[in-house]
């Protein structure tokens, strides 16, 4: 897709193309939004990748029609002007024309559908997960337990939520800079929290995600998919993450007035590594803790 | 230059029709049965909820300039996009295209006023109050609705007596809108002047004619769903409470079975402006008339099999995925007719470009590209990462602002000097059109980019990176901010100073609206018009 669309610079006219294109090349290989970003991310997952590719197709179909009906659209309004002499015809129909353009946008419809549809059909196979994590989400932090890794209960949840660092900072005329708030390069105002989510890498991954209040929404766009967290109704999704990173995202739904301070970090790390993690997770968690009513060990409200 | 210069002996001639009108403010205004005074109160309260409702988004745009909270708490925050959206669709668009359609429908078709004049004083006078009680809940404790203006529950259910306060203003619009829907489709059925078949009529009256059906459709939809929100809230019913046997994501499939319809309500008036303004400043009949109106009907029909396209995200099944995404994308064929359809109007014309021409040519551009994104919206697995980012902001914007409301100021200048028998300022007009074009662009377009880059809409703060563009889409919103002044004034100079106006004022106009004098007599039409061919807007359809 990169050299498909980088091939396509250089013979589009459109200043919005380019910056479209530019958008593109720049957004890729980086999961943080960056400053002046114009496209969506490629992001890690094939989930990702394929709605990426979804957004490319769909933009370039609308692109090129743009170009062909403004490009009519300008030549009408120079050519056909009263002040040039242009004297107006009277005809007001051609059945040719209008077939035309009555089927070639359904033969275009059809050829965007058609992948759609088959990323549709994968995106919906939740089977087989290696691990499952239950996501719910509260006014205004997310718990996490994961459920079930390789077929046994592991008994280990926790509640995340906005780092205390750009807690401080967001709080009304609070006179802190938001571009202060950094973890090492990256400023992570309001994208970073206190204990990130902790997936493994290379294995499928299935999130059942719930809510215990109001409709929230998890999103990741490194990992390609919101889904809403609805109270009293389970949702599912599933990812598998190729490469090792933080991926931070946000609340997508209207959750109240911390809507915007409900951030989501994942932090992916290869297998061998999570294995050990979960480990370290599980020794100061009593061995009789009861992973299915975890919520009982925190209070929801904060 | 199209527009005649007037003469004081057509002045003279028409002085008389001026002589009924009822004297006294109340008898005129307030116990009004007479469409055009009626149009007028509802094109005024509509101006008065786009300034109310802009101010609102100046507060949004504001906090939005810079990453940290530099002015509101967030929960207020959430109070101006609520109501700002709600004032915006039920004060400011859909009372402006009633406005319209109560100038002008009873003009095109050549009846003396509407159907039922009574009930029309009454469906306009209720807005008002309608809106007093919206507005009013702003300054009750615990302030104004914050749970968005789609009110999902169990959120919106959070708010304090607003809630009440908000259904019952609901309500009472929804009253307003079936009774002017009820009187739209009565007039129209039935008072065209003899002559006027339905497929001679002008495409404005058309897609009112289908508008009007549309809310007679859903506006009951949308009564019966906030009922039952009342309800939950304060009587004990469980309808969208899962612990007590509802569904909350059936609230939200009785809103959107609403909403969708609601949003061509918004916009097929839209289609008809322009399709009356663009033939006359190419001074060439309409292109496809009938595939106009049967594009028109297309749509209507789609709009009630597409709702779920604003849930892709509930964890509907697949089926139902894959149903709604092509059912939406449909949706582009018809809309595509109409976009084709104007240009090819436009194809060998001879163009003039005066106000409501740039406003309508700019309407055609900038609504395309807001039915672009609208196309990529519907491909799911895209919505998945598009749904309920700043990229569908930007899409909405683009097809309300830059669609819907460039549509209702075209029609303003279009009509203004037949309604005043005042012109208006070209110079002004043309420099109000190219500072909105400037800045109505540098406030939405960047938002395409912000959403793509990942910034969740209905935020008050958000990460630095995505401080810049941010940046720009204020400096557009406090530029588009300017626009109501302008127009005010424009408006205000040409009733006081303004050029007369000829009974047909554009050289291109056909239509019986423009055979009646400028400004348009208290009462036109009182015994009907004897119609030829060439009074009609689009001529013999049949050819």
């Amino acid at each position: 897709m990169k050299s498909l669309a980088t091939t396509r610079i250089g013979r589009a006219a459109s200043a919005a193309v380019l910056a479209m294109a530019a958008g593109m090349v720049h957004a890729s290989g980086s999961t943080m939004p960056a400053r002046w970003q114009l496209n969506m991310g490629r992001g890690v997952t094939e989930s990702a990748h394929n709605a990426y590719h979804a957004h490319m197709i769909a933009l370039w179909v609308c692109v090129v029609i743009g170009v062909i009906v403004f490009g009519a659209m300008a030549y009408a309004m120079f050519k056909f002007r009263k002040s040039k002499g242009a004297v107006a015809a009277q005809w007001s129909h051609n059945t040719k024309a209008e077939v035309i353009w009555t089927v070639i946008p359904i033969l275009i419809l059809v050829v965007m559908a058609w992948p759609a549809t088959q990323i549709l059909i994968k995106q919906a196979d939740t089977s087989n997960p290696v691990l499952t994590v239950k996501v719910t989400g509260y006014q205004w932090k997310w718990r996490y337990e994961y459920v079930d890794y390789e077929g046994k209960p592991t008994g280990v949840n926790f509640v995340s939520k906005l780092d205390a660092d750009s807690d401080k900072t967001r709080q009304l005329k609070s006179g802190l800079d938001p571009h202060a708030v950094k973890v090492g390069e990256e400023s992570t105002y309001l994208l970073n929290v206190d204990k990130p989510l902790v997936l493994p890498t290379g294995v499928k991954v299935r999130f059942v995600i719930t809510a215990d209040d109001v409709i929230h929404a998890w999103w990741v766009p490194a990992l390609g998919w919101k889904t809403d967290a609805i109270p009293d109704i389970i949702n599912d999704a599933w990812t598998l993450i190729e490469q090792p990173g933080t991926y931070r995202g946000q609340c997508a739904e209207l959750c109240g007035q911390d809507h915007g301070f409900m951030p989501i970090v994942v932090e992916a790390m290869p297998k061998a590594l999570f294995d050990q993690w979960l480990a370290t997770q599980q020794q100061p968690a009593a061995p009789n803790a009861t992973p299915a009513a975890p919520a009982v060990a925190a209070a929801p409200q904060g | 230059m199209a527009t005649h210069a007037a003469t004081d002996h057509h002045h003279a001639d028409h002085h008389d029709d001026h002589d009924h009108k009822p004297q006294g403010f109340m008898n005129r205004w307030v116990f009004t049965t007479n469409h055009k005074d009626i149009g007028t109160l509802y094109l005024v309260f509509a101006f008065i909820m786009f300034c109310i409702g802009g101010a609102m988004s100046g507060v949004i745009r504001a906090e939005l300039m810079s990453p940290g909270l530099q002015f509101v708490e967030p929960y207020f925050f959430n109070q101006m996009t609520t109501v700002h959206a709600l004032v915006m669709i039920f004060g400011g668009v859909m009372p402006a295209f009633v406005g319209l359609g109560n100038w002008m429908i009873p003009l095109q078709i050549g009846a003396p006023d509407m159907a039922l004049p009574r009930m029309n004083n009454w469906s306009f006078w209720i807005m008002p109050f309608a809106f007093t009680v919206l507005l009013c809940t702003l300054f009750l404790p615990g302030g104004a609705p914050a749970g968005g203006w789609t009110l999902y529950p169990p959120l919106s259910l959070q708010g304090g007596s607003s809630v009440a306060f908000a259904i019952f203003a609901i309500h009472m619009m929804g009253i307003s809108s079936i009774m002017g829907a009820i009187n739209i489709i009565a007039t129209i059925l039935n008072m065209r002047a003899p002559g006027m078949d339905l497929l001679k009529m002008p495409l404005f009256v058309w897609t009112w004619l289908i508008t009007a059906f549309l809310l007679i459709a859903v506006m009951p939809v949308l009564a019966g769903a906030v009922t039952m929100l009342l309800t939950d809230k304060f009587f004990g019913t469980s309808f969208f409470n899962a612990a007590g046997g509802g569904d909350p994501v059936m609230f939200q499939h009785i809103f959107w079975f609403f909403g969708h319809p609601e949003v061509y309500i918004m916009i097929l008036p839209a289609f008809g402006v322009v399709s009356e303004i663009i033939p006359t400043f190419a001074r060439k009949p309409l292109f496809g008339y009938q595939a106009m109106v049967y594009a028109t009907a297309s749509i209507a029909f789609l709009s009630f099999i597409v709702w779920a396209h604003h849930m892709f995200t509930v964890g509907m099944p697949l089926g139902g995925e894959l149903f709604f995404m092509y059912a939406t994308m449909m949706i582009a064929v018809p809309t595509g007719v109409k976009v084709f359809n104007w240009v090819s109007t436009m194809w060998k014309g001879s163009m003039t470009f005066e106000t409501p021409m740039l406003w309508a040519i700019g309407f055609v551009i900038l609504f395309t590209i807001g039915g672009f994104s609208g196309l990529m919206l519907a491909i799911v697995p895209a919505d998945f990462q598009y749904h309920d980012t700043y990229f569908v902001v930007a899409h909405f914007h683009y097809v309300l602002v830059t669609g819907a409301l460039f549509s209702i100021i075209a029609a303003v200048y279009f009509w203004w000097p037949k309604w005043t028998g005042k012109m208006y300022s070209e110079k002004w007009g043309k420099f109000h059109f190219w500072w909105t074009i400037v800045f109505v662009n540098l406030l939405f377009f960047p938002q395409h980019f912000l959403g793509l880059a990942g910034m969740p809409r209905r935020i008050p703060d958000y990460n630095v990176a995505f401080a810049d563009w941010n940046m720009v889409s204020s400096i557009g919103a406090f530029g588009m901010l300017c626009t109501p002044v302008f127009m005010f004034l424009i408006l205000w100079h040409s009733k006081k100073h303004g050029k007369t106006a000829t009974a047909e004022v554009w050289e291109g106009a056909h239509g019986l609206e423009w055979t009646v004098p400028s400004p348009a007599p208290h009462h036109t039409f009182t015994e009907p018009p004897v119609i030829k061919a060439s009074m009609l807007a689009h001529g013999d359809p049949t050819h």
